[in-house]
C-alpha cells in the first residue's frame, strides 16, 4: 500500500497462508498499521485520529439516537424530549452526539490549519487535500441537516435560509431548492429527506477517509520540515521515520485522552453552551426568530455569504455585466463557496518550492494573518449583518480570498526561503541530541 | 399519541406562535433589547451543583397553584416528579397529586378521566401562553462581552435568572394594544408582555406548610429553579456522568503519557530501553 520501503507482512503459520492467499486482509491490515511515519511529527499531526474517533463516536450515538427518534414534523420535537426524559441514558448520548459534532468541526479547522501551514497540499498530496476537502463538504451537509432534526426553530429557520441560497442560482436555483425541500417550504418531505441523508452521508465520508488515508500512505506523511522521507533504502527510511505501530498510536491515544478529558467537562457540565437557546422552541412557520444564527461551525463561511450586500462596488460591477443576473444574493452564495473552492485550490495556487511554512518567514505572518480572519469572520457571523459588523466581515472576506489568490501565487516569487535541514532523522536529531540516530538498535 | 393530543399540541403551536408574534424579537437574540439581568447563585449552578429537593417542592407548588391556570408542562411525565435527582416526592403523594390535579383525554376510554403518574402534565390552557417545560433552556440572559458569550461560559446561559427576572421585573404601567393589555416589564424583549404580573409586588401569593419565605422574590427564585428541573430533568446524573468521565480520562491521559514517553525515550534521547 505504501510506496515507502518497508518490511512486509510474512504469512507464517499454515492458516494464515491459507487466508493469504485467498484474502491478503492481514498483510493488508499490517501495512496501513506499520507504516513508516516522520518521526518528527509534532503535535499538531494528532488531529486525523480525534477525527477517525469522533466519525465513530458520531456514528455509533447517532444510531442509537435513530432508535427512538421519529422523523415527523409533529412528533419530532416531543421525540427528542422523549430521548432527554425517558430513554435510559439518552439525554447523555443526545449530548455526545451534539457535542461530539462541535468537537469533529473543530478537530477538522485544526486539521485543515495544520495542512495549510505546514504545505501538506502541495505535491504530491494534490489527492488527500482534494479528498478532504471533500469529507470537509460532506461534514458540512451532515452538520446542517443533523441541526434540522430536532425541529426547533433554529433548525426550521436555518433550513428555510441555507435552502433558500440555492433559489438564488438563476434557472436552475429554483427547482434545486424544491427538490432539496420536497415542497414549497420547509416541512415534513424536507425533514425525512434531511433525515435519510444524514444518517446516509456519514457512511460516504468514512468511505473517502478510506481514500485519504490510502492517498497519503501511498505519498507517505507530510511532516513539520515539509522534507521527504528518504526512499533509497530500507535503512535510510528507518533512520527518518518510525512505524505508525505503537509509537504514533500511543502518542495519538494519549493526545486525545487529554480532549477527551476537555470534551468530557463540556458534555457534563455545559452541554448546550455550543447550542443556541432557540433551539428549545419547536419549529415554528409563524414566528421568524430576530436573529438567524447558524452553528459556530458554519459562522465563518455564513459571515463571507453575508458580507456582499447590494453597496459593494464588486457586487455592483459583476451585476452590471452580468446585466442583473449576479444580484448580492447570488454573489453571496458564490462567494461562500468559493471561500472553500479557493482553499480546495492552494495545491495549485501555491507557488513556493518550499513546503513547510516553517522556513517561509514572510508566509508565516499572512498565515497568522489568515487564522485571526478565520477567527474574526466567525464572530462577524454571530453578530447582526448590519454596521461596522458588515464592514469587519467584508475585509476579512477579502482578506481570506487575497491570501489564496494573490498572497500564495505571489510569496512564491518574491519570498526568499530559509534553508530546510536535510533530512528529517537532522531534524529529530537536532531536537533530541544525536543519540536518535541508532533508534534501529535499540529495538 | 392519539389523535386528539396531536390535535392539541397543534393548537398549543399556534397559540405559542401568537405569543411569540406578539413579542417583538427573541430573548435569545444577541443583543436584544432586554435590560439588565442579574445573575443568581442558584444552588444547581457549576459543575457540582444539585438541585434542592424542597426549592423543587415549592416550586412545584407555586407552578401548581400559579403559572398552572395557564401553561402547561406538556412534556415533563408527572412520574418524574418521585425521580431521584429532581423533587423526589414520595409515589403517594405523586399519585394523589396527579389525581386531584389534572385530567387527561384518554383515546382509548374516549373520555377524561383523572391523570397518573404515568401521563405527562398537560399542555397550556391559554391561547397565548407558552408551554414551560423547557423555558428554562429556550431563554438566555448572558450574551456578551461583545457577542462573545464568554458571560455565558461564566454564569450559564442565564434560563433560570431571565424567568425571575421576568417575574420581577413589572414596573406597574399598562397599555392597549389592539385590544389586548400590555404590561410593562423592564426583561421582556421590547419591554411589554401580554402576561398579567402573575405574582404580587408584595408576595404572600403562596403559603408553604413549613413556612418558608414567600416573598416576590423568593418565589420567583423557587419556580424558575422547578422550571430548571422541567426543562433539565437528568442534571444530575449528567454532571455526575461527566464527573466520572473526566476523572477517568484524565487518569487514562497520565498512563498514556508515561506509556507514550518511555516508548520513545531510547529513540529520542539515545537511552537504552532499561
Amino acid at each position: 500500500m505504501s510506496g515507502i520501503p518497508h518490511d512486509h507482512y510474512e504469512p507464517k503459520s499454515n492458516a494464515e497462508k491459507w487466508l493469504d492467499s485467498r484474502l491478503p486482509i492481514v498483510g493488508l491490515l499490517y501495512g496501513t498499521l506499520m507504516i513508516p511515519t516522520p518521526k518528527n511529527l509534532n503535535w499538531m499531526w494528532i488531529w486525523g485520529i480525534v477525527l477517525t474517533f469522533c466519525l465513530a463516536l458520531q456514528i455509533i450515538t447517532g444510531i442509537i439516537l435513530v432508535m427512538h427518534y421519529t422523523p415527523h414534523v409533529d412528533m419530532a420535537f416531543a421525540s427528542i424530549e422523549h430521548i432527554m426524559r425517558n430513554v435510559n441514558g439518552g439525554h447523555f448520548i443526545r449530548y455526545l452526539h451534539m457535542n461530539g459534532a462541535s468537537l469533529f468541526f473543530f478537530a477538522v479547522y485544526m486539521h485543515i490549519f495544520r495542512g495549510l501551514y505546514y504545505g501538506s497540499y502541495k505535491a504530491p498530496r494534490e489527492i488527500t487535500w482534494i479528498i478532504g476537502m471533500l469529507i470537509y463538504l460532506l461534514m458540512m451537509g451532515a452538520g446542517f441537516m443533523g441541526y434540522v432534526l430536532p425541529w426547533g426553530q433554529m433548525s426550521f429557520w436555518g433550513a428555510t435560509v441555507i435552502t433558500g441560497l440555492f433559489g438564488a442560482i438563476p434557472l436552475v436555483g429554483e427547482p434545486i431548492q424544491t427538490l432539496l425541500l420536497g415542497g414549497p417550504a420547509v416541512d415534513n418531505a424536507t425533514l425525512n429527506r434531511f433525515f435519510s441523508l444524514h444518517y446516509l452521508l456519514p457512511f460516504v465520508i468514512a468511505g473517502l477517509v478510506i481514500l485519504h488515508i490510502w492517498a497519503f500512505h501511498t505519498t507517505g506523511n507530510n511532516n513539520p520540515t515539509g522534507v521527504d522521507v528518504r526512499r533509497t533504502s530500507k535503512e535510510d527510511v528507518k533512520k527518518d521515520t518510525l512505524p505508525f505501530w505503537p509509537y504514533f498510536v500511543m502518542k495519538d491515544l494519549f493526545a486525545l485522552a487529554v480532549i477527551m478529558v476537555v470534551f468530557f467537562a463540556i458534555v457534563g457540565f455545559m452541554p448546550n453552551f455550543l447550542g443556541h437557546p432557540d433551539n428549545y422552541i419547536e419549529a415554528n412557520a409563524l414566528a421568524t426568530p430576530a436573529h438567524i444564527v447558524p452553528e459556530w461551525y458554519f459562522l465563518p463561511f455564513y459571515a463571507i455569504l453575508r458580507a456582499f450586500t447590494g453597496d459593494v462596488w464588486v457586487v455592483q460591477i459583476a451585476s452590471f455585466i452580468t446585466g442583473g443576473i449576479v444580484d448580492a444574493k447570488l454573489f453571496g452564495v458564490l462567494a461562500m463557496f468559493g471561500a472553500i473552492a479557493v482553499m480546495a485550490l492552494a495545491p495549485w495556487l501555491d507557488t513556493s518550492s518550499v513546503r513547510s511554512g516553517k522556513y517561509r518567514p514572510q508566509f508565516k505572518w499572512w498565515f497568522a494573518l489568515l487564522v485571526i480572519d478565520f477567527l474574526v469572520l466567525m464572530w462577524c457571523g454571530a453578530q447582526p449583518a448590519e454596521g461596522i459588523y458588515g464592514i469587519i466581515a467584508l475585509i476579512a472576506s477579502t482578506y481570506w480570498f487575497g491570501y489564496f489568490l494573490v498572497l500564495l501565487p505571489l510569496l512564491g516569487v518574491i519570498e526568499k526561503p530559509l534553508p530546510t535541514p536535510a533530512t528529517i532523522e537532522e531534524d529529530f536529531n537536532a531536537h533530541y541530541g544525536k543519540g536518535g540516530s541508532n533508534s534501529s538498535d535499540a529495538k | 399519541m392519539g389523535k386528539e393530543n396531536t390535535v392539541r399540541i397543534k393548537t398549543l403551536i399556534l397559540s405559542a406562535a401568537t405569543a411569540f408574534a406578539l413579542s417583538t424579537g427573541v430573548a435569545s437574540a444577541a443583543g436584544g433589547g432586554s435590560g439588565h439581568i442579574e445573575n443568581i447563585d442558584f444552588s444547581f449552578d457549576g459543575p457540582f451543583g444539585s438541585y434542592d429537593d424542597y426549592q423543587l417542592q415549592r416550586g412545584l407548588q407555586i407552578y401548581s397553584e400559579v403559572c398552572s391556570a395557564c401553561h402547561g408542562l406538556q412534556y415533563v411525565p408527572i412520574r418524574t416528579l418521585g425521580d431521584a435527582g429532581g423533587p423526589e416526592i414520595p409515589m403517594d403523594r405523586v399519585r394523589a397529586y396527579a389525581k386531584e390535579n389534572f385530567e387527561v383525554f384518554d383515546a382509548e376510554l374516549d373520555d377524561f378521566r383523572a391523570a397518573t403518574p404515568n401521563d405527562n402534565f398537560p399542555g397550556s390552557n391559554l391561547e397565548n401562553a407558552p408551554d414551560l417545560s423547557l423555558m428554562a433552556k429556550a431563554r438566555a440572559a448572558f450574551h456578551g462581552p461583545y457577542g462573545l458569550g464568554i458571560n455565558q461560559l461564566l454564569k450559564g446561559f442565564g434560563g433560570p435568572e431571565y424567568i425571575v427576572a421576568i417575574l420581577t421585573g413589572y414596573t406597574g404601567k399598562e397599555k392597549e394594544e389592539a385590544g389586548t393589555t400590555l404590561y410593562e416589564n423592564t426583561a421582556f424583549p421590547g419591554g411589554w408582555i401580554a402576561m398579567a404580573p402573575p405574582l404580587s409586588k408584595e408576595g404572600g401569593d403562596v403559603e408553604f406548610t413549613d413556612g418558608h419565605a414567600n416573598d416576590l422574590h423568593h418565589v420567583s427564585e423557587d419556580v424558575a429553579a422547578f422550571l430548571m428541573w422541567t426543562a433539565e430533568p437528568k442534571l444530575e446524573d449528567r454532571k455526575f456522568t461527566g464527573l466520572v468521565a473526566v476523572i477517568l480520562m484524565a487518569l487514562l491521559s497520565v498512563l498514556l503519557y508515561l506509556t507514550n514517553k518511555r516508548l520513545w525515550a531510547p529513540h529520542k534521547y539515545g537511552r537504552k530501553e532499561d
